[in-house]
């Protein structure tokens, strides 16, 4: 049994979940700590709305108002906790489509611009399909697959132009994030093909298109909303977490994951073993463009959420916060759920801190950077963890053995791995 | 013609000087995501002090005075200061990526998502709003150049150079040029330049050398995020009222995009901005854009829809790498961080 931890503790895996933990831990921190900071520099709000903040900042998913009195309570709220699985769905999957890329050593800064595509391809089935003739479950399946392959194919574009024109797949995912903006609020424009998806019934707001589930579209609660009743939670959480273990299973266990990542790690030396690194990095992209196609789906096809379609000066932010999820999850695909539902917890606590005291939802974001900052010296952190400088040699030997050769456990071995990066980043 | 180039100018030099700012780090061998962060925190820091000496009734004095000289005096200032802080902020980037040898992508990242959620908590605490505006007036009546203030008249003609390049400029275009100029010198004709350049190249030769790496990825960062932290304030003050919203629409990404499209070279670099500047300003307007000037608005009649102009600066940006990016090439020793011990 000691021999089985020791074991577990010396795996690199461990030590990456380790180091996120504490990432994690001192980001939460630094949140209280400006909490405090700013409550004791302001004179409007004392010393109870600060202790108030604080505990709202570690608890506020279980925060469920304030009582008769005035006093916050806490608590189990499944209006939180299922609103925190609904948030998280998206995030998981941007998350996955970033760390897909990453392991390819690309750096998918194009995942809004994706997901902007999978939206209008999804919103645009969804509701043309007439539902009087269609099965609305059937209408549903159309457009996420639409939704998908139109992330897909704007995700393809920077990786052809990478593989075979040589242009830096970050400057291409910038310029396919704004063409993406331009081109959906285009689709959408008055006298456009699209203009009559408008919202005009409910028209309390203007520039919004209409709900799926004006068409009878809306994806299954699949029971979730009998353990989380008041909530937005439908069943799209189970099929982001579905394609979250296929993507371990393909990254992990298959001959195509492991060209993938031969191609991340060295792409000249996976061409001279045989790989066709362009091939590779056309389709991680594609792949990685799916993703956050998929992402667009199923969150507006929940049915209750609306899109702006006015989109041209904007990128939505659930693209880019895909690259935390997949920076902390170290890029890999279980991780990637995990840090998904945390990034949504502290969305949730941010609304939490705004409805009920006099703090606001950005100190949720502080939080976050500051996870990401800390996670960037994860190797810094795992050294401190296997016992400081002494052994720092010996462990960078033992990091450096890992990622040449996978270990047999599974475990994804380029954890921290600088190599990882450095093939994207030659071109 | 006037209206054109002053509004090319206007796009092009926030673009030019942040991408500057990326070759000083990227030639020192620090990859430098953070530059959009790093506007946002300048432009912050820019619009506080300039909203703060406002709220001193320093403005107003200098106006009744008519005192031009000194209001553009407080917006060198405010410039100064911005590239302060954003020389301070991208120490967490230097400290991440020089000393603790960190993945410099995931650190530029994290200051990307650090500036706007602690400017937009900041903002909402001191102005109870998502936006910290001028505490008076715009950024139009304080500090544009006009005619009046060289003595002219309200309908004296200035001639075609005064019109275009003084009459209803701001001064702080021609300060960016002016560093552009230098410090592209800088970099390229003093052995400070050189120095900096072998350490993005290849920093064991240069510290074989006696030249400290670290210090020069220091150096170039900290250039990098003081010309960042101004680039973000000029952005401000020239195109969105000298007003902090947490965002400079995607500048900061977008300059990185002009320093790979000039090829990591200040010449090349000034004409990408200026192209896509000009892109820029046709897609702003391009329903008024009256070419040669008999009165027919020739883009506007050919009845393209406005989106397509819209898309303009990035589609051409594409096509025109697809010629030119085959000879491409990015410092060598980029994104890997400096370790004594490896040769």
């Amino acid at each position: 049994m000691k021999q089985k931890l020791s074991h577990l503790w010396g795996r690199d895996g461990t030590k990456s979940v380790l180091a996120s933990l504490i990432s994690i831990v001192i980001g939460m921190a630094v949140g209280a700590l400006i909490v405090v900071l700013v409550g004791l520099l302001n004179p409007s709000m004392g010393p109870s709305t600060m202790w108030e903040g604080v505990r709202l900042v570690f608890g506020g998913l279980f925060s469920t108002g304030r009582d008769a009195a005035g006093q916050l309570t806490f608590g189990f709220n499944s209006t939180n906790l299922g609103n925190m699985l609904f948030r998280a769905t998206p995030l998981i999957l941007t998350g996955l489509s970033v760390a897909v890329a990453y392991k390819t050593g690309l750096f998918n800064i194009g995942a809004p611009g994706q997901y902007l595509m999978g939206t209008a391809a999804t919103l645009i089935l969804a509701l043309s399909i007439p539902s009087e003739t269609v099965p609305p479950a059937l209408i549903w399946l159309i457009a996420f697959l639409g939704g998908i392959a139109a992330g897909a194919i704007w995700g393809c574009i920077p990786g052809l132009v990478k593989a075979y024109l040589n242009i830096n797949e970050v400057l291409a995912c910038i310029m396919t994030n704004w063409i993406a903006a331009n081109l959906v609020t285009w689709l959408f424009d008055k006298g456009s093909l699209f203009e009559h998806l408008q919202n005009t019934v409910e028209n309390t707001k203007t520039a919004y298109i209409y709900k799926t589930s004006f068409n009878g579209v809306e994806t299954s609660k699949m029971g979730l909303d009998l353990i989380f009743p008041n909530s937005q939670v439908n069943g799209g959480i189970i099929i982001a977490i579905v394609i979250a273990i296929a993507m371990y299973i393909l990254m992990n266990k298959t001959t195509l994951g492991y060209q993938l990542k031969a191609c991340g790690a060295n792409r000249h030396a996976a061409r001279y073993a045989g790989i066709s690194d362009k091939r590779n990095i056309v389709l991680s992209m594609a792949i990685a463009g799916g993703l956050s196609g998929a992402a667009a789906s199923l969150y507006y096809l929940s049915g209750n959420t609306e899109f702006f379609w006015s989109t041209y000066q904007t990128l939505p932010a659930i693209g880019f916060n895909g690259i935390p999820v997949a920076l902390l999850a170290v890029s890999n695909p279980i991780g990637v759920v995990f840090t998904g539902c945390f990034m949504s917890m502290l969305d949730i606590v941010g609304l939490q801190l705004t409805n009920l005291t006099a703090y606001n939802e950005y100190i949720t974001d502080v939080i976050i950077a500051v996870i990401v900052y800390l996670s960037a010296f994860s190797l810094v952190i795992k050294l401190a963890i296997s016992g400081g400088h002494g052994r720092k040699k010996r462990a960078a030997e033992l990091t450096a053995a890992d990622a040449a050769s996978p270990p047999p456990g599974g475990e994804s071995p380029d954890a921290g791995n600088p190599t990882a990066e450095k093939g994207g980043e030659e071109a | 013609m006037t209206f054109l180039i002053q509004q090319t100018l206007i796009y092009a030099v926030p673009l030019m000087i942040v991408a500057l700012a990326g070759v000083f780090a990227e030639r020192s061998g620090i990859i430098n995501l953070a530059l959009e962060g790093i506007m946002i925190f300048g432009a912050f820091a820019g619009v506080l002090f300039v909203n703060l000496t406002q709220q001193a009734g320093v403005f107003s004095a200098a106006k009744e005075a008519n005192d031009w000289i000194a209001l553009q005096g407080f917006m060198l200032l405010a410039m100064l200061v911005a590239a302060i802080l954003g020389a301070l902020f991208s120490l967490l980037l230097s400290f991440a990526s020089v000393n603790l040898k960190a993945d410099q992508t995931i650190g530029g990242t994290a200051l990307n998502l650090l500036a706007p959620a602690l400017v937009l908590f900041f903002i909402r605490i001191i102005a109870n709003q998502n936006t910290l505006q001028m505490y008076e007036g715009d950024a139009a009546s304080w500090f544009m150049i006009r005619k009046a203030n060289f003595g002219f008249g309200r309908n004296d003609d200035m001639g075609f150079l005064g019109e275009t390049f003084v009459n209803r400029t701001y001064l702080a275009t021609y300060i960016c040029i002016l560093l552009f100029v230098v410090l592209s010198i800088l970099l390229y004709k003093t052995r400070f330049g050189l120095r900096l350049r072998s350490c993005g190249e290849n920093p064991q030769a240069a510290d074989s050398l006696g030249i400290n790496v670290y210090k020069m990825r220091y150096a170039g960062t900290t250039i990098s995020g003081a010309l960042a932290g101004m680039g973000g304030f000029v952005y401000a003050l020239t195109t969105a009222n000298c007003a902090s919203t947490g965002d400079v629409a995607g500048f900061g990404f977008l300059a990185l995009a002009v320093m790979i499209f000039g090829n990591w070279k200040p010449g090349n670099i000034a004409a990408a901005a200026l192209l896509f500047g000009l892109f820029k300003y046709i897609a702003a307007s391009y329903s008024s854009i009256d070419i040669n000037g008999d009165g027919v608005f020739f883009l506007a009649e050919l009845g393209i829809s406005g989106h397509l102009y819209r898309m303009l600066p990035y589609l051409v940006t594409l096509v025109v790498l697809a010629f030119t990016s085959k000879k491409s090439r990015a410092p060598k020793a980029e994104g890997v961080p400096y370790d004594k011990g490896k040769r």
